[in-house]
């Protein structure tokens, strides 16, 4: 399950197992529900539980980081196995998040 | 070696995952590497979820209690039709939906390209497939539903674009 935490400016979003279309729409209702309401400056993906993602995932980081970019914000992914982050660089996405080990 | 299956199920969200795990377990006699399981399985996902949300248009798949979740937008009738082979090593994928089509093939396939933004999605499905399968075709008309041919070689251990 995914799960949501504000530690002071970051919003912390812990992903599930597997991200795929099904599941990404849920964390992107509930992410954008904290980026309205609290006084969220970055955004922070873990991916210590996922072990699948495919391209929803990529949209779940794109969408959140354009809601931020503009208030300079910035995303961050952090514990990223190989798999994921072979998906981060194929689709390009290293360029504007910052991956963590 | 010749070895074949089909499966066909509702096109709603929920099955994506099922989907994905089937093709692994079909394959899994010819012992393939993590990796390529793990690529299998990536483009396996894109290929439904393109005929799930692109083909019947269903955005929403149903909650834990049969509920319509995220949004209360109806649920599409339709199929998905995911037949499989294995022949020579190499496995070949087909996803076939009796969706509403693609009018421009290559435009669809553009990385970045999508007609639903607003849904969060990166336009990346069809550029994932590329990337981890050996070879991708895709048969579509408007109003005529879409066919993904996908094969891959198993066994090669190749990991492409590894760049550590």
């Amino acid at each position: 399950m995914e799960d949501f935490q504000i530690i002071d400016n970051c919003l912390m979003v812990k992903l599930p197992v597997e991200v795929d279309h099904h599941r990404a729409s849920y964390i992107c209702e509930r992410a954008d529900k904290y980026l309205l309401e609290e006084n969220v400056e970055h955004v922070v993906f873990d991916f210590e539980d996922t072990r699948f993602m495919d391209s929803s995932g990529i949209g779940i980081i794109m969408g959140r980081y354009k809601k931020i970019a503009c208030f300079g914000g910035k995303v961050y992914a952090i514990h990223a196995d190989r798999q994921i982050q072979r998906i981060l660089t194929i689709s390009g996405l290293t360029k504007i998040v910052e991956v963590l080990a | 070696m010749k070895n074949e299956m089909e499966l066909t199920f509702d096109a709603i969200s929920n099955n994506e995952s099922f989907a994905r795990m089937a093709v692994a377990a079909f394959v899994s006699t010819l012992n393939p590497t993590l990796e390529e399981l793990a690529d299998i399985k990536t483009a396996v996902s894109e290929a439904v979820t393109n005929a799930i949300i692109h083909g019947y248009e269903n955005i929403c798949g149903y909650g834990k209690y049969g509920e319509v979740r995220p949004c209360f937008w109806p649920v599409n009738q339709g199929k998905v039709q995911l037949n499989c082979l294995l022949c020579e090593g190499v496995l070949h994928i087909e996803v076939k939906d009796e969706g509403k089509g693609i009018e421009d093939i290559a435009q669809a396939m553009e990385p970045l390209y999508t007609t639903k933004p607003q849904l969060n999605r990166s336009g990346m499905g069809f550029a994932f497939m590329e990337a981890f399968m050996d070879e991708l075709e895709v048969e579509s008309a408007p109003g005529k539903g879409t066919t993904v041919r996908m094969k891959k070689k198993i066994g090669t251990g190749a990991w492409i674009g590894s760049e550590e």
